[in-house]
């Protein structure tokens, strides 16, 4: 009984409640729009470091931190029986990482030298490039740091880099690719070259710095190295994201305010305008619970039609903007992001959806309920009489 | 039995520090089938005793017995249930809900007792009937003259056969036509289907459609008398 007068009441407003119900939608596609492409890039970013550089995750040896350079020279060891079983059978690559300078055009650069396995197959990398049968060293580069460098697909820059025991020694290298990636840890002054290459090189062969894997399948305590799985390694993103995504909640914030206020004020105002309405009820033998439920159900009853307005103009936008993305106009790595490409897709899931609706449809029942307790304490008489008692 | 006892009531609004007595020392009682017109100035208090008698509001002293409930008693359930199911109210300005149509504003009392959708299409149909209404049950108020949106207003007082159906000032917004139509009609409800009318009015049109006359003056009864034959 009290769903169909309140279905009567809304709709007999006319245009009052059609602007409501047009901001309460736009509360809701603001919200998912937003989340949206905070989620996408996170699922982008996320997927595109597995890609590139994160695999399944990676034992590191136990003296690497990624956050202080001058470990790099002594983060090396051999590497572990266990671990050798699964390079060989395509499940796992070993990287080492090795400090080192290029002399591009002259100009001094300090990089990090990591040599890997030309052949794998396990990361995006493209390092088939890295073979070479006519004895020169091949390296391969992200195409952010070719830029900055002004290199080009075919240049030879100068290698400086000591071996293991201390020896300065220096080299032409080629640059046989120049690649491109959203993923900066993977291109950020780095060159990549051959492994067994490298290993000569700083004469330790059989050696490794980290020692990425498949799949997490391989997580086991390893003397001498660390496991990091995924969540760890993604730590840095997912904090960032969760950084600017409460930022952004600022704007959800507005938006939620906004059709707050625009059923408060709604509700607020029915109370008053609709005092005569409301004695007649009373005359008529309504109690004030159930007019109470019939003025905050027409509240809810904003936000619910607001979902299906929201339905209309929303998934033909948002369907359009996961296919076109957001343009970020400028070069994200220049921003120091992974995961950003020129252009942002969002990801729209149903928990996101599903819990946009519920945040609204809560907030908007309280909103809604508030105002109505003044009905509690209206005396019959004095609402007949169009007034507010006191 | 009396439909309605009324003994030595009282009723008073605070007023700043003071107090205003708007009704004092009513003594009255009304009979199943009366059709009854309060009359009086402005002020004098007839509408704040119809509204005591719908117990909308409660007396201040003395006791009040609507259909063997003690008004003061009553739990606000129960006085919006005794208004429900027993109490038709007409007011001056009609007090149509707005946004609902003639069949909805008079089907609304049935909905609030609960019953069956066939139900309330019969009552509804033949309470339009009585007023003669049947033509315009897709209108709402906003379509409808005075005359007619007081006969849609009169339709939803009876719709559910109360015993009792008040009306205060039923005819003061309309013209002379108008207010005679109206008058007939509840005059015919009050002969075939014996329900008790009390009217606050001070309509001279009115009185000559009355069995009883209860004059207030200053809140008191000045006169009590039958007529009509009444």
């Amino acid at each position: 009984m009290i769903l169909k007068l309140a279905t009567k009441n809304i709709l007999g407003a006319g245009l009052r409640t059609w602007l409501n119900i047009f901001i309460l939608s736009l509360s809701y596609f603001v919200i998912i729009a937003l989340q949206g492409f905070y989620v996408g890039w996170q699922d982008d970013a996320a997927r595109e470091m597995k890609n590139w550089d994160l695999a399944g995750g990676q034992y590191w040896q136990e003296t690497y931190d990624p956050y202080d350079p001058f470990t790099l020279e002594n983060s090396h060891s051999i590497i572990p029986e266990e671990l050798q079983k699964q390079i060989d059978n395509g499940e796992a690559i070993s990287i080492l990482f090795a400090p080192a300078t290029i002399y591009p055009d002259g100009r001094m650069r300090n990089i990090v030298l990591k040599g890997i396995d030309p052949n794998q197959s396990l990361i995006e990398l493209p390092t088939k490039y890295l073979v070479n049968s006519n004895n020169e060293i091949n390296c391969i580069i992200g195409s952010g740091f070719a830029d900055n460098l002004n290199i080009k697909q075919g240049d030879y820059i100068v290698l400086r880099w000591r071996d293991k025991n201390g020896t300065y020694d220096a080299r032409d290298i080629k640059v046989s690719h120049i690649f491109s990636t959203t993923v900066i840890t993977v291109e950020s002054n780095q060159v990549w070259i051959s492994l067994p290459i490298l290993q000569e090189m700083l004469d330790l062969p059989n050696e490794a710095t980290i020692i990425t894997i498949k799949d997490e399948m391989f997580d086991q305590e390893i003397t001498g190295w660390q496991y990091k799985n995924l969540d760890i390694l993604l730590i840095d993103l997912t904090n960032m994201i969760k950084a600017k995504t409460i930022g952004s909640s600022i704007m959800y914030i507005l938006m939620l305010f906004l059709a707050m206020l625009a059923i408060f004020d709604t509700q607020v105002l029915a109370i008053f305008r609709r005092r005569k309405e409301i004695g007649t009820m009373m005359a008529m033998g309504m109690t004030r619970p159930k007019i109470i439920q019939l003025f905050t159900l027409e509240g809810i009853l904003h936000a619910i039609l607001a979902i299906f307005m929201g339905a209309v103009y929303g998934i033909p936008l948002l369907n359009h903007f996961q296919k076109v993305g957001m343009q970020i106009g400028m070069d994200a790595k220049e921003w120091g992001l992974s995961g950003l490409d020129d252009a942002l897709y969002p990801v729209y899931g149903w928990k996101l959806v599903l819990g946009t609706i519920v945040l609204v449809l809560i907030t908007i029942t309280v909103v809604s309920f508030l105002p109505t307790r003044k009905i509690a304490k209206l005396k019959p008489t004095d609402a007949l009489r169009g007034k507010m008692t006191k | 039995m009396a439909l309605i006892k009324i003994n030595e009531m009282f009723k008073s609004y605070p007023i700043g520090k003071g107090k205003f007595t708007a009704l004092k020392n009513i003594d009255l009682k009304f009979e199943k089938g009366e059709f009854t017109g309060i009359v009086g100035p402005s002020g004098s208090g007839k509408t704040t005793l119809l509204n005591i008698i719908g117990s909308l509001d409660v007396q201040t002293e003395g006791k009040v017995e609507v259909m063997g409930n003690e008004v003061k008693s009553l739990s606000a359930k129960q006085s919006s249930r005794l208004r429900s199911e027993h109490i038709g109210f007409i007011f001056q300005t009609y007090n149509l809900l707005p946004v609902y149509t003639v069949y909805e504003n008079v089907e609304f009392p049935l909905i609030l007792l609960g019953m069956s959708a066939v139900e309330r299409k019969k009552a509804v149909s033949d309470a339009l009937k009585w007023v003669g209404l049947t033509d315009k049950i897709k209108s709402r108020p906003a379509q409808l003259s005075g005359g007619e949106c007081q006969r849609v207003a009169i339709a939803r007082a009876i719709v559910k056969k109360p015993s009792l159906v008040l009306a205060d000032e039923p005819t003061a917004n309309l013209d002379a036509e108008n207010s005679h139509h109206i008058l007939k009609t509840m005059k015919k409800l009050n002969e075939e289907l014996g329900t008790t009318f009390i009217f606050s009015t001070h309509d001279a049109k009115v009185i000559s459609y009355l069995k009883r006359k209860i004059t207030l003056v200053d809140g008191k009864v000045s006169n009590d008398e039958i007529i009509n034959g009444g």
